[in-house]
C-alpha cells in the first residue's frame, strides 16, 4: 500500500520533472490569500521561543506571531498550515556570499566576483546575481532565504546589494539595491616561499603604503566636487559612503588590522562600518564593542590561524563576540558549503553560544548589519513573511528538515537539482 | 732497538726527501727550502683528551715530526717562541662546498619529463652520482680565508646539486696548490633529498625524491650485471657503494628519513643535522646516527609588539633557547656527531658559535673532539688529521688562550700542511699591555689594548681631561698618537724594545721640541677587552638550570611525558557499539591493555582512571579514510601519471598540529594518501593520531597496504594551467590506456622475476637478475591481492571504466573516494564488491562535481556498497560526525548506519575492521567518549583515546593552553631581556601549516601558479 503511494508520488514527480525539463522550479506567484501557521514551535529571533505558536501572514506580512494556547482568533477566510511538532523561523540570511555570482569555481566563465583594478566602488554586484544559477535552489532548500553576493578583489571591490532567493531575475530579486561597499583592509603579513613548501610569514611591507592608499581615495572623495571635475564614476560611488546612506563592509583579518581600519573609519562621522572576517575579533573585542559595529566572521569551518590557538577558537568566536555585546554573523567563502550556514550557529553553540544568539546570528543580526531589519530577520508584526518551516530543530543537521518556505509570504518551490537527481536514482534502483 | 729506530730516521727521510720534490715549473732558480719549523714553550693540545702544558712541535714539509715535552730542538730551524700561547690541531669540517663551483640552475618554461643531458647520463638529471670533485676541485681565496680564520684546516667537500651529488674529496683548505690540497679525491659520495639544478619536473615531492634514490640504486645493482647499456650514472653509484658516504639532510624528519633509507642498502650515512635533534633523541639512538651539527642557533626574536610578537610559535620560541644546547644534550645521550660552519647565521662567527655551545654544558672535550679526531675517524684518515702528532699534518691553530671558552680567544695563525696562514701580527699581540711613564711631573700610563682583532691605543694622566687623543698600532708594532695637553698639541712615536717597554718620542707641535721618555710595561698577556663577560656567565649558568620542559612533540599542545596506557573504567555511558548490540544505555566499558576488555552493565574492575559516563556517549574513534595531514614537502608526485614507487610512508610528518586538533573531533586514525594528480599514484600510509609519537609509531602495525589512484580532471590536468597541456594523458581516454598499460607490464614484469626465481642457484649465478622496478611492483602487488586501490573519482563513466579494467585484469578496485556520482551506478559498485568513501555535499567547485548530491552516501549504502564519508581536509577531519549526519537529514539514514560510515565503514574499507571500528571485546581501545549524541552539532569529545591512552581530554587540553601561555612568558621575558641588554634580535615569523588537499601538486613547474585552486 505505502509502496504504491509512493510510486504514484514518484509517477507524479517524474511528470513534473519532465515538464519542467530539469530547470530550475518557477518563482512563486503573489500569494493567494490570508494564511496561518499553527500550533509550531516558533522561533522569532527576538530571543522568544513560542512553543504552541501561531502565525498569521496576509498580502506579504505577518500580522500577527503569538502563543496559540491562549489566544482566540477567527481564521475564516485562512489558508492552515498544521505546522505541530515543527519549527518556525525566519528566513535565514547569508550576508556575505557568492551567490550567483559564481557557478563553477574551475570554470572562469562562469565567474563574476572578481574585477579588475584597486578602487573600484562603482561596480556593484547586483547586476551580475544569475536568478538561474543552479546553486540557488539547492541553497533555499537549506532555509537560507536571503543573501548579500559582494564583489571581491582589489582594495574596494565594489557595491553589493541584499538578494532573495526566489527572483526572475534581479530586478525582481532586489531586496536592497546598493546597501555598501567593500573595503579590503590591506594585510600586515604576506607569505613567502611557495605553496608546497611555504617560507615564513613576513611582515607586508607596502602595508603603510596601502593604509595610505585608502586615506587618500576617501579625503579625496569627501573633496569630490562634481562641477569641478565632471563625472567620475568612482567618486560618485563613495558619496553615499560618506554619508552613511551606503554600509562601508571593512574586510580585515588580524587584530592590528582590525584595530587599524576602525581608527580609520572613526575619522568620517557618518560612514557605518560593518567588519567582515575578522578572524582574529578576539584580539581586539573591546575596540569593537567601543565602534559600536556589526562583525560577519569569515567561515567558522577553518583551522586556527596559529598552532598554539585554542583548536576550537573559529568555532567560539561567535559566543566571545556576542558575550561581548557584539552583534555577531557569519559568511562563507564561495558557494561549496554556504547552504551549511545554520549548522555554522549551532556548531557555535557547542562551543558556548547560547541558542537564542545563534539563531539570531543567521536572521536578526545580520538584517540589522544589512540595513534590512525593518522587514526581515526577525518573526514580528508588520515585517514580511520570510520564514521557513522545519521538522526539527533547524540548527542541526541531525534534526533540520525544511519542509516548507516563504518569501514575502510567496511559497518557495523547494525542489532542486540535487532533490531531482535523488529522484531520477531513486527510481533507477527501484 | 737501535736497528729500529734506524729504521724509523731512514723512512722520515725517505718521506722528506719524497715529499719535497717539486716537479712543477719554476720562473728562476730552483728555490726549494725543506726548513725546519720549531714551535716552543707553547701549551699544546694534542688531541680532545691529551694536553701538553708546555712543549715543541717540529715540523717540515708539512708533516709533524716530532712532539713533545722536552725535545732536542735542531739546530738548523726556524723556532717560534710560543709562550702564552695554546696550539690546537686544525678543525674539520665534513659539510661542505668548498672550492666547488655551484651549477646555474635553469628555470624551464612548462614541464620536462626527460632528461635533457645528451649524455650516456642517467635518466634522471637529479642522479649527478658521476659528479667528480677532484676534477673541478679549485682553491678559493675568499672562502679559504673564512674557514682559516675559524680554525678550519681540512673539509670534505662536494657538490650541491642532486640527489646524488657525486664524488667528495678531502681538501686542505691553507694549501693553495690543489695537487697538494686534495687528500683522498673522489674518496667520498654525497647525496641528498634536493634535486637542484635538475629541470626535470621529476621528481617533484620529497617522497618523489626518495623513491628516486632508492631505484637508483636498484638499477645500478642491475647495471653491475648487464652489459648492454653505458650509464655512467649508474657506473658511479655503483663506485660509491664502499666509500663513505655523507648526506644532506635538510630538515629534522629528514634526518631520520635519510638513515632509513641508508639502511635499507646498508649505508651508513653521515648526516648534515637540522639544529634540532635534541627534540628527536630517542628516535636518532635508535638509528645509531652519525651526524654533523649545525650551530645555526637563532637570534632573539623581538617580540616588543604585542601584535608582531604573536606570529612567532612557542616551538621557534622553545628552539631559541634550546638551540645552543642540542650538542650536549646528544653528547649526554651518547649520539656521535662533529660540527660544521654551514648554516650560521648572519654576522655569527663559529668560534663564538662554538663557545655558546660549550657554555650550554658541552664538555670541551666532547667539542674538541667532535671538531677533530672523530671527523678524521669518520673519514678513516685518523693517521694524518685531527690530531697533533707525529706523521699527521702540520695543521695547527696557534690561539691566545682557551678558544672554546674564552671570549677573548684569538687564533693569531693557522697553519696548514705547514703553509702559516697568520690574521694577527705578532708584534701586535706582544705590544698588548700597560706602561708607565713619567713626564712634566705627571705620570701617565699607555694603553694598548685589544677587542677581538681590533687593537687600540691610549694614554692617560692624573688628570682624567688631559693626554686626551687618537693613536694606532702597526703590524711591526710601532705606535703612533696625538693629544692635547695643557692647551698645546703634541705628536708621539713609539718602539717596543727587547725588553717590551716603550720607547716614546714626543713631539711639541708648534715649538718642534721633541723629548724622550721610556714607558715601563707594567703587566704581561694578552688583556683583550672582556667587561661583560663576567655577567653574561653568570646569565648563561641561570639560562640551564631553568630551561623549559622538552615536549612531545616539540610544538603546540605537545606534553612532556607521551601518553601512557591506563586500565580505564568508562561507567554509565550510552555505548555505540557499532556490533550487532546495537546502542546500548547506562553501559560500563573496561579498557585494559591497550584493548576493549569488558563490556556490561555495573563492571566491578579495578581501573586506573574510572570515567563517569552518564549522559554521554561513548564510541568507537573515527576513522578518516582520505586524509593529508601530517604529511612532509609534497603530497603529489606529479611528475608522472604513474607514480606506484612513491609511498606516503616516507613523509609522515608528526609534527602537524592537526593532528592533535582531529583528536579533539574524535578521530583516532586516518589513511594518508597521496594526491589525485596522476592516473597511479603514490602508496598510502595509516596512522593512528599518536600526537607526540614519532612518525614510525603512528604507522599502524601490519597494516595492509593500499595505494591511490586517481580519475578525471585533475589526472588529465584540467584545471592546472595553460603550461601544462603536455602530459599523458589529457583525457579520460588516455587515463583508461595507463591502467592497461600499467598492468600488462606489471604482469610481464611479474613473469619476468618469477622465471628468474625459478632458476636454480648455480643457472641464477649466471644469469641476469631482472631490474628491480618499483614502480611496477606496487601494480604487481594489487594483481595479487596484497595491495588495494582507494581511487579518486568524480563521475560515472571513469568510475565504470577502472571497474572493467580491473575486472579484466583480475583485481577488485578495494574502494572509490570522494565517488561524488556513486548513486549513479551503486549497484555496479555493488556488484564489483568496491566500497564507496564520499563527501557529505561538496560540489560547484569543479565541472566533474555538478551532479554532486548530498543523497550519495544514502543512495550507495541502498544498494548495499560499504560507505564512509571522508574529508580530504585537515579542517573537515575534525568534524566528521557532522558530516556523517548529513545522511541522516538528506536520505532519512538511521543514526547507527550514519555513524558506521566514519567509523566501522572506514575501518572496512581499509581492512582493518578486524581490530577496529566497533566497540567489541578484544578491538583495539580507539574510544571517543562524547557529550552528546555524537550525530549532533552540539557534541564534542570529551575524551579521545588510543589503543587505551588518553591522547585528548578537555580537561588537558585546558591545562596545555595555560601551559603554552605560561611558558610564552617566561620566553617572552627573557627575549625582551636580550633586546634590552642590546643584543641582537630578529623580527617574528608565523608558521605556516601548509594544509594539503589531494589535488595539490608537489611540482616546481606551478611555483608561478598564484591562482591555486583548492579543489579535491
Amino acid at each position: 500500500m505505502k509502496t504504491n503511494l509512493y510510486i504514484a508520488v514518484l509517477v507524479l514527480f517524474m511528470s513534473t520533472l519532465t515538464a519542467l525539463h530539469a530547470q530550475n522550479p518557477a518563482p512563486a506567484k503573489e500569494m493567494a490569500g490570508p494564511t496561518a501557521v499553527m500550533n509550531a514551535t516558533i522561533h522569532t529571533a527576538t530571543g522568544r521561543v513560542i512553543n504552541n505558536g501561531v502565525l498569521l501572514f496576509k498580502d506579504g506580512k505577518i500580522e500577527m506571531v503569538e502563543d496559540a494556547t491562549n489566544i482566540r482568533m477567527d481564521l475564516t477566510g485562512y489558508e492552515i498550515i498544521a505546522a505541530e511538532g515543527m519549527h518556525v523561523y525566519p528566513g535565514l540570511i547569508l550576508p556575505a556570499s557568492r551567490m550567483g555570482l559564481s557557478e563553477i569555481d574551475a570554470v572562469r566563465a562562469t565567474l563574476d566576483y572578481r574585477e579588475v583594478g584597486d578602487f573600484n566602488p562603482h561596480v556593484r554586484s547586483a547586476i551580475a546575481f544569475n536568478t538561474d544559477s543552479e546553486i540557488i535552489p539547492v541553497t533555499r532548500s537549506n532555509g537560507i532565504l536571503l543573501t548579500q553576493p559582494m564583489p571581491e578583489g582589489g582594495i574596494i571591490s565594489g557595491s553589493s546589494s541584499v538578494m532573495h532567493l526566489d527572483g526572475w531575475n534581479y530586478e525582481d530579486a532586489l531586496v536592497k539595491e546598493d546597501v555598501g561597499i567593500h573595503l579590503h583592509w590591506p594585510k600586515l603579513f604576506r607569505n613567502t616561499g611557495w605553496w608546497a613548501e611555504p617560507g615564513p610569514t613576513k611582515k607586508e611591507e607596502s602595508y603603510e603604503d596601502d593604509v595610505k592608499k585608502i586615506n587618500d581615495f576617501f579625503a579625496e572623495a569627501q573633496a569630490y566636487d562634481r562641477k569641478l571635475s565632471g563625472n567620475n564614476q568612482k567618486m560618485s560611488a563613495m558619496q553615499a559612503v560618506l554619508k552613511g546612506d551606503k554600509k562601508l563592509f571593512i574586510h580585515a583579518n588580524y587584530g592590528k588590522e582590525i584595530r587599524d581600519a576602525l581608527d580609520f573609519a572613526s575619522k568620517y562621522d557618518q560612514i557605518e562600518v560593518v567588519l567582515v572576517g575578522a578572524d582574529e575579533a578576539w584580539m581586539v573585542i573591546e575596540e569593537i564593542k567601543k565602534a559600536g559595529v556589526g562583525v560577519i566572521l569569515s567561515e567558522l569551518h577553518r583551522l586556527p590561524n596559529r598552532p598554539e590557538d585554542d583548536y576550537d577558537l573559529p568555532f567560539k568566536q561567535p559566543a566571545l563576540l556576542a558575550d561581548a555585546g557584539i552583534r555577531v554573523s557569519v559568511s562563507y567563502e564561495g558557494n561549496r558549503s554556504s547552504r551549511n550556514l545554520p549548522f555554522l550557529a549551532g556548531h557555535a553553540v557547542a562551543y558556548g553560544m547560547n541558542q537564542a544568539d545563534a539563531l539570531k546570528m543567521i536572521t536578526l543580526w545580520p538584517a540589522e548589519m544589512l540595513g534590512i531589519s525593518n522587514q526581515y530577520g526577525s518573526l514580528e508584526e508588520d515585517k514580511s513573511a520570510t520564514f521557513i518551516i522545519s521538522a526539527g530543530d533547524v540548527l542541526d543537521m541531525r534534526t533540520s528538515k525544511i519542509e516548507r518556505a516563504f518569501i514575502d509570504g510567496r511559497e518557495v518551490n523547494l525542489v532542486d537539482k540535487q532533490k531531482r537527481l535523488y529522484e531520477k536514482f531513486k527510481y533507477k534502483y527501484e | 732497538m737501535l736497528k729500529k729506530l734506524l729504521g724509523i730516521i731512514l723512512l722520515s727521510v725517505l718521506t722528506t726527501s719524497l715529499g719535497a720534490q717539486n716537479f712543477f715549473p719554476e720562473n728562476g732558480v730552483h728555490d726549494q727550502r725543506n726548513t725546519t719549523f720549531v714551535l716552543k714553550n707553547a701549551k699544546i693540545i694534542l688531541s680532545a683528551t691529551q694536553h701538553l702544558e708546555k712543549g715543541s712541535i717540529i715540523y717540515r714539509d708539512g708533516k709533524i715530526l716530532e712532539v713533545g715535552a722536552d725535545l732536542k730542538i735542531p739546530e738548523k730551524a726556524v723556532v717560534y717562541d710560543l709562550e702564552g700561547f695554546t696550539v690546537y690541531p686544525s678543525f674539520i669540517d665534513l659539510f661542505s662546498h668548498y672550492g666547488i663551483s655551484a651549477s646555474k640552475s635553469v628555470r624551464s618554461r612548462g614541464p620536462v619529463y626527460e632528461n635533457p643531458d645528451g649524455r650516456a647520463a642517467y635518466r634522471n638529471a637529479a642522479i649527478k652520482a658521476e659528479f667528480s670533485s677532484k676534477e673541478t676541485f679549485e682553491h678559493q681565496q675568499d672562502s679559504a680565508k673564512k674557514y682559516l680564520e675559524n680554525g678550519f684546516g681540512a673539509v670534505l667537500t662536494h657538490s650541491s646539486d642532486g640527489i646524488a651529488r657525486g664524488f667528495g674529496s678531502v681538501v686542505l683548505i691553507g694549501e693553495e696548490n690543489p695537487s697538494r690540497s686534495l687528500l683522498k679525491p673522489d674518496g667520498f659520495a654525497a647525496y641528498s633529498f634536493l634535486k637542484g639544478s635538475s629541470t626535470m619536473t621529476y621528481p617533484s615531492s620529497l617522497m618523489g625524491s626518495m623513491a628516486l634514490l632508492r631505484q637508483s640504486l636498484y638499477d645500478a645493482a642491475w647495471y653491475a650485471g648487464q652489459s648492454e647499456y653505458v650509464d655512467f650514472g649508474l657506473d658511479a653509484l655503483n663506485r660509491q657503494a664502499k666509500l663513505p658516504k655523507v648526506f644532506h639532510a635538510d630538515d629534522k624528519l629528514t634526518v631520520l628519513r635519510a638513515a632509513k633509507l641508508g639502511r635499507e642498502f646498508g649505508y651508513d650515512f653521515i648526516l648534515t643535522a637540522s639544529g634540532k635533534e635534541y627534540q628527536q633523541i630517542e628516535e636518532l639512538k635508535k638509528v645509531n646516527a652519525r651526524l654533523i651539527l649545525p650551530l645555526n642557533y637563532p637570534k632573539a626574536y623581538d617580540v616588543e609588539d604585542p601584535d608582531d610578537a604573536l606570529v612567532v610559535s612557542i616551538e621557534d620560541m622553545k628552539h631559541w633557547e634550546y638551540a645552543p644546547h642540542n650538542a650536549r644534550l646528544l653528547s649526554e645521550n651518547g649520539l656521535s656527531f662533529t660540527f660544521t660552519a654551514k648554516g650560521l647565521p648572519k654576522g655569527k662567527s663559529f668560534l663564538e658559535a662554538l663557545r655558546e655551545t660549550v657554555a650550554a654544558g658541552l664538555s670541551k672535550e666532547e667539542a674538541l673532539r667532535a671538531l677533530t679526531s672523530r671527523p678524521a675517524d669518520w673519514l678513516g684518515m685518523s693517521t694524518e688529521l685531527g690530531s697533533i702528532k707525529k706523521g699527521a699534518f702540520a695543521n695547527l691553530l696557534i690561539s691566545t688562550g682557551d678558544l672554546l671558552e674564552e671570549d677573548d680567544a684569538l687564533i693569531v695563525s693557522n697553519i696548514n700542511r705547514g703553509n702559516i696562514h697568520s690574521f694577527v701580527p705578532m708584534a701586535q699581540l706582544a705590544a698588548v699591555g700597560s706602561y708607565e711613564g713619567a713626564w712634566d711631573e705627571d705620570t701617565f700610563k699607555l694603553k694598548v689594548s685589544r677587542k677581538d682583532k681590533k687593537f687600540n691605543v691610549s694614554l692617560q694622566g692624573s688628570d682624567s681631561t688631559q693626554w686626551k687623543g687618537k693613536g694606532e698600532i702597526t703590524a711591526l708594532g710601532h705606535i703612533s698618537y696625538s693629544f692635547k695637553k695643557d692647551e698645546k698639541t703634541y705628536r708621539m712615536q713609539g718602539r717596543l724594545n727587547a725588553d717590551r717597554n716603550y720607547e716614546l718620542s714626543i713631539e711639541d707641535l708648534q715649538s718642534g721640541g721633541r723629548i724622550q721618555i721610556t714607558a715601563a710595561r707594567l703587566e704581561t698577556g694578552d688583556q683583550a677587552e672582556s667587561s661583560s663577560q663576567e655577567k653574561e656567565t653568570e646569565d648563561e649558568e641561570d639560562k640551564n638550570d631553568k630551561l623549559g620542559e622538552i615536549w612531545h612533540p616539540f610544538m603546540a599542545y605537545g606534553k612532556a611525558e607521551r601518553p601512557k596506557a591506563e586500565t580505564i573504567l568508562i561507567k554509565n555511558a550510552t555505548v555505540w557499539t557499532n556490533e550487532e548490540a546495537g546502542i546500548l544505555q547506562a553501559t560500563d566499558v573496561l579498557v585494559r591493555g591497550g584493548k576493549i576488555a569488558q563490556i556490561g552493565k555495573d563492571l566491578n574492575a579495578t581501573a586506573d582512571r574510572t570515567i563517569d559516563g552518564k549522559n554521554k556517549h561513548l564510541t568507537t574513534g573515527i576513522i578518516d579514510e582520505h586524509s593529508h595531514i601530517a604529511i612532509s614537502r609534497g603530497v603529489n608526485e606529479s611528475a608522472s601519471s604513474l607514480t606506484s614507487e612513491v609511498t606516503i610512508e616516507d613523509v609522515v610528518n608528526p609534527d602537524d598540529v592537526n593532528i592533535y586538533r582531529q583528536l579533539a573531533g574524535g578521530v583516532t586514525a586516518a589513511q594518508l594518501l597521496h594526491g589525485s594528480a596522476n592516473s597511479v599514484g603514490g602508496r598510502s600510509a595509516l596512522i593512528k593520531l599518536k600526537y607526540g609519537s614519532p612518525a614510525s609509531e603512528m604507522l599502524i602495525p601490519n597494516a595492509p597496504k593500499f595505494i591511490k589512484f586517481a580519475l578525471g580532471e585533475n589526472v588529465k590536468q584540467s584545471n592546472w594551467g595553460e603550461s601544462n597541456t603536455t602530459r599523458f594523458p589529457q583525457t579520460r581516454m588516455g587515463v583508461e590506456q595507463i591502467f592497461y598499460d600499467g598492468f600488462m607490464r606489471a604482469k610481464e614484469y611479474e613473469a619476468e622475476w618469477k622465471k628468474y626465481q625459478s632458476l636454480s642457484a648455480k643457472q641464477r649465478a649466471t644469469a641476469q637478475a631482472p631490474r628491480r622496478d618499483l614502480r611496477l611492483e606496487a601494480l604487481v602487488e594489487i594483481l595479487n591481492n596484497e595491495r588495494f586501490i582507494s581511487c579518486h573519482s568524480y563521475v560515472q563513466s571513469e568510475i565504470n571504466m577502472l571497474m572493467q579494467v580491473a575486472d579484466s585484469m583480475g583485481f577488485t578496485v578495494n574502494t572509490f573516494t570522494h565517488i561524488l556520482e556513486g548513486y549513479k551506478l551503486a549497484d555496479k559498485m555493488a556488484s564489483h564488491g568496491a566500497g564507496g568513501s564520499t563527501f557529505s555535499d561538496w560540489w560547484v567547485y569543479k565541472m566533474e562535481v555538478q551532479e554532486a548530491i548530498p543523497y550519495n552516501a544514502g543512495l550507495m549504502a541502498s544498494q548495499g556498497v560499504t560507505v564512509a564519508i571522508n574529508s580530504d581536509d585537515a579542517e573537515m577531519g575534525r568534524r566528521l560526525n557532522q558530516e556523517a549526519a548529513k545522511s541522516i537529514k538528506y536520505t532519512e539514514m538511521p543514526e547507527e548506519e550514519a555513524w558506521k560510515m566514519v567509523t566501522l565503514n572506514a575501518a572496512k574499507l581499509l581492512k582493518l575492521d578486524d581490530r577496529m571500528g566497533s566497540i567489541k571485546v578484544g578491538k583495539e581501545a580507539d574510544l571517543v567518549l562524547w557529550n552528546e549524541n555524537p550525530l549532533s552539532v552540539y557534541a564534542s569529545p570529551d575524551y579521545t583515546m588510543i589503543e587505551g591512552k588518553i591522547y585528548f581530554s578537555k580537561e588537558e587540553d585546558a591545562k596545555l593552553r595555560e601551559k603554552i601561555k605560561q611558558e610564552r612568558i617566561r620566553l617572552t621575558e627573557m627575549m625582551l631581556k636580550e633586546k634590552m641588554k642590546g643584543k641582537p634580535t630578529q623580527k617574528g615569523k608565523k608558521k605556516e601549516q601548509k594544509i594539503w588537499h589531494c589535488s595539490d601538486r608537489g611540482g616546481l613547474e606551478m611555483v608561478h601558479m598564484h591562482d591555486h585552486l583548492h579543489d579535491h
